[in-house]
């Protein structure tokens, strides 16, 4: 991978021929704030809307199909208390076209208009799109309630990290819409071009010098002074704190926050993933094995790590009535973990597993980026390769030593109404 | 073994019809690092009447069996498969459609390995009482997991309001009364109908040499006996042509509504290349009408109708076939009434000529940007195969497609008298 910085936009080329699509994906990092959250929540979409070369969604989208349906998305996530604000974009190789188009140009025009360009109105967003775009947004901010299980981590991280940035959610609040407007919209876009940390990636069957001289010429990003996300403390878990609320479903969920006090970056970081994928991350996990398997309480019982923030989440879709049964079997798995109790066999097995997930990801554009992303975000270089060194290298005693620093912060339990009254 | 060559694509697939009848496709992808492997049989939740092997008269099974089976084939006498696929760094899943069940590995190593025992546990039934009995509770939760899924109980929602007897109404892991009935002797008597290799497709794609595969795959197969087999007989329901019922109402836990407007297809039983011609013209009418380029998206986001999770697909197997159209929406059932207002001012007018260059663009270019993901391919590959059709033509059988046959399909499959039905999911009145 090369890395050249043009226009203050840390640019990765990674050329591969393997793929028939190039990819570009541009990332820009902030500090996750409560202050701004709402207005960046809707940059994505507002963004979609129009641009100075293309006017309206409707000429975004012909202009996307023109180019043999590339295909264009926005988002925002958290990792820890960083906001991202990605933008992707995925235009057919024009060597597997009948008529070669020139399409990589036409790709880096499109992606710096809709980056650089918006359509404005006297230095706002257009009011008739802002509130076609909030309206639309409001729908987002209630629908979470609708999948229980994205509602279940959204309650779990509000109690858990309360007082932290982490808690807020990266779709923002509902009660901060009314006062979102074309001017306030604008005000939060230029923030972000000249507070955030911008990397672009693209991958593909690529001409570097060519590419590179393409976004000299389009993505004129100007006064960007990255300003450096300041991140929290580790917090260390309080005595369990248990939340139990009830809706009319069919499935409870039952959701554990843990603190593991070890984030990306960390010496501890690779045996606290070694850990997890034998605790509850893989099919051949302790989770899986025995809340499912042996118990059959669950379809699905899992662990995941939030790698910026050091903390674990459990995850598992049990019976109302089993809140008691597998809370014990779950906690007994991390004794077990902390004691030592399982085999250099499960490690050698674990780390098999973690390592041929990390080469899959890679055979896939958006996951390369993804992995690698984490470097970006401690301003480390880490490649997979890297990333496999480490796994390999992680001992038993190092597991135990993570597994010990794990520990149960918050447990949340949405359960079923008439169960619970029958109980 | 045979190769196939699609100069354009870059891409060569090898083929190998064994003794047994078992169908191998290999496509070797240079630059990956993953291996992917697929073990389908033709054999899916609709499949639920039929005549045993060696047997005279159809018998009828309990609903969701092929799904249960597909979970109990991880199962072998001395554990669970999932922990050999990893012990030799590899993933495995399975998952069961209306008329697939396909058993899968992803692995960046031991291919060789990995391939003969997805090969050899597929081909390895082992079933107890016991262990019959406790997967209930397993498939239990995964029934009332997909019961709080707004999105998957509207899709049900709606085939249950197009199709009044066929099977593909019922969802596919059926329901905990009809599992709670399932024994060990009912998955015998599907796994020995279902699963014999003639029966069966198996797809490699990834970073490997063909010649070498496909060895491992006849050596493996050469070692062992199979009875023969003739072409299973299987029967459903006669279905009416047009919809059963004109609309559900669902009430959830949710905040906010979901509409579904589906369009039962007329000609369920075409395969082949009419169906493939069928299955594109459709999709691009869908684009055509509803679209994010199209003024009707448009329309109906300013109007607040829909949301970013608006979506449309056409999907078709032999026996059934159905258009659905919707998303999130304030008022559903507003929305299903502008969405076949819509579709009939669309009907009504000239038909857009240079739209519809820019949408058989777009198709092109999605298809490319599909031949990136080994799972797309083996998967789509194998349904093609089922249904007669070849993953291969898409994109000739785009450039094929015209204006002329896209009206005569808009005709003919848009017929909003009869074939139109719509379920809604509201939000419940809670108690509390």
């Amino acid at each position: 991978m090369n890395q050249a910085t043009i226009h203050s936009i840390r640019t990765h080329v990674m050329p591969v021929d393997s793929f028939k699509t190039n990819t570009f994906i541009l990332q820009l990092r902030t500090e996750l704030s409560s202050s701004d959250i709402t207005e960046k929540a809707l940059l994505p979409s507002i963004l979609e809307r129009g641009t100075q070369h293309f006017p309206s969604r409707l000429h975004i989208q012909g202009a996307l199909e023109e180019l043999y349906g590339a295909h264009l998305s926005a988002d925002v996530v958290k990792k820890g208390e960083h906001h991202i604000l990605t933008f992707r974009l995925e235009v057919a190789n024009e060597k597997f076209l009948k008529d070669a188009a020139p399409l990589t140009e036409r790709a880096v025009q499109l992606l710096s208009s809709i980056f650089l360009y918006p359509a404005l109105e006297n230095e706002s967003f257009p009011a008739q799109a802002v509130a076609e775009e909030v309206r639309s947004h409001k729908q987002k901010i209630a629908s979470v309630y609708d999948d229980k299980m994205r509602f279940a981590n959204k309650r779990l991280t509000e109690e858990m990290c309360k007082d932290e940035p982490y808690a807020v959610p990266v779709l923002g609040y509902e009660q901060d819409l009314p006062k979102v407007t074309g001017k306030s919209l604008y005000k939060a876009y230029k923030k972000l071009l000249q507070e955030s940390h911008v990397d672009l990636y693209v991958i593909g069957d690529i001409q570097e010098e060519e590419l590179l001289g393409h976004i000299e010429k389009y993505m004129r990003l100007e006064d960007n002074n990255p300003v450096p996300v300041k991140v929290m403390e580790k917090k260390a878990a309080s005595a369990p704190n248990i939340i139990k609320e009830q809706q009319q479903v069919q499935q409870a969920k039952l959701h554990i926050g843990y603190r593991t006090g070890i984030t990306f970056g960390d010496e501890q970081y690779f045996p606290l993933q070694v850990f997890n994928s034998l605790f509850g991350g893989s099919p051949h996990s302790k989770l899986f094995v025995n809340v499912r398997e042996k118990a059959s309480l669950a379809y699905y019982a899992a662990s995941r790590l939030e790698s910026h923030k050091g903390i674990m989440i459990v995850m598992a879709g049990i019976d109302s009535a089993k809140f008691d049964e597998a809370s014990s079997i779950i906690d007994q798995q991390l004794e077990d973990m902390k004691n030592g109790d399982f085999t250099e066999e499960d490690i050698e097995q674990t780390k098999a597993v973690l390592i041929n997930q990390i080469l899959e990801t890679i055979d896939v554009p958006r996951g390369r980026v993804e992995l690698e992303y984490h470097g970006s975000i401690i301003g480390e270089e880490w490649t997979a390769e890297k990333w496999i060194e480490k796994i390999k290298k992680v001992t038993k005693d190092e597991i135990i030593s993570a597994a010990k620093q794990v520990e149960k912060d918050t447990v949340y339990f949405l359960s079923g109404k008439e169960e619970q009254a029958n109980a | 073994m045979h190769n196939l060559t699609f100069k354009q694509l870059d891409e060569t697939l090898y083929t190998e019809e064994l003794n047994n009848g078992l169908k191998v496709f290999i496509l070797p992808k240079k630059g990956f690092n993953k291996t992917y492997a697929t073990f389908t049989t033709k054999y899916g939740s609709i499949d639920n009447k039929f005549i045993p092997l060696n047997g005279s008269e159809p018998i009828k099974v309990p609903d969701g069996i092929a799904h249960f089976l597909e979970h109990k084939m991880f199962e072998h006498e001395n554990g669970d498969v999932f922990q050999d696929f990893s012990k030799q760094g590899a993933s495995a899943n399975a998952f069961t459609s209306f008329t697939r069940t396909a058993y899968l590995f992803s692995s960046t190593s031991s291919v060789d390995k990995n391939l003969n025992t997805l090969i050899d546990f597929v081909q390895y039934p082992y079933f107890t009482e016991e262990t019959v009995e406790k997967e209930k509770g397993i498939i239990e939760q995964e029934i009332n997991m997909y019961e709080d899924n707004p999105d998957w109980q509207n899709f049900f929602g709606l085939l249950g309001t197009m199709y009044e007897t066929h099977p593909v109404r019922t969802d596919i892991a059926g329901t905990a009364a009809s599992i709670s009935e399932i024994t060990k002797d009912d998955l015998y008597t599907c796994y020995h109908r279902f699963y014999h290799p003639s029966n069966m497709v198996l797809f490699i794609v990834g970073n490997v040499e063909p010649e070498h595969v496909m060895k491992v795959v006849r050596e493996n197969q050469a070692s062992k006996s199979f009875e023969t087999a003739e072409e299973p007989v299987r029967f459903y329901p006669e279905e009416r042509e047009d919809v059963y019922r004109k609309a559900t109402e669902i009430p959830m836990p949710v905040n906010i509504g979901k509409c579904l407007v589906g369009v039962k297809e007329k000609n369920p039983d075409i395969q082949g290349q009419d169906l493939l011609s069928r299955e594109l013209s459709i999709q691009i009418l869908l684009e055509l009408i509803f679209g994010q380029s199209s003024e009707n998206y448009q329309r109906l986001y300013s109007s607040g109708l829909i949301d970013d999770t608006f979506s449309f697909d056409y999907t078709a197997e032999s026996g059934f076939g159905f258009s659905v159209i919707g998303g999130d929406s304030e008022d559903p059932e507003k929305l299903a009434g502008e969405i076949k207002k819509t579709i009939e001012q669309f009907k009504s007018e000239p038909f857009p000529v240079e739209s519809f260059e820019r949408i058989r663009k777009k198709k092109i270019g999605f298809f490319l940007r599909a031949l990136n993901s080994p799972e797309y391919i083996a998967n789509q590959f194998t349904r093609y195969r089922f249904n007669e059709m070849d993953l291969f033509d898409v994109i000739p059988q785009l450039e094929k497609i015209d204006p002329a046959l896209l009206q005569e399909v808009l005709e003919d499959h848009f017929d909003l008298a009869n074939q139109v039905s719509a379920c809604f999911i509201v939000p419940e009145r809670n108690e509390t």
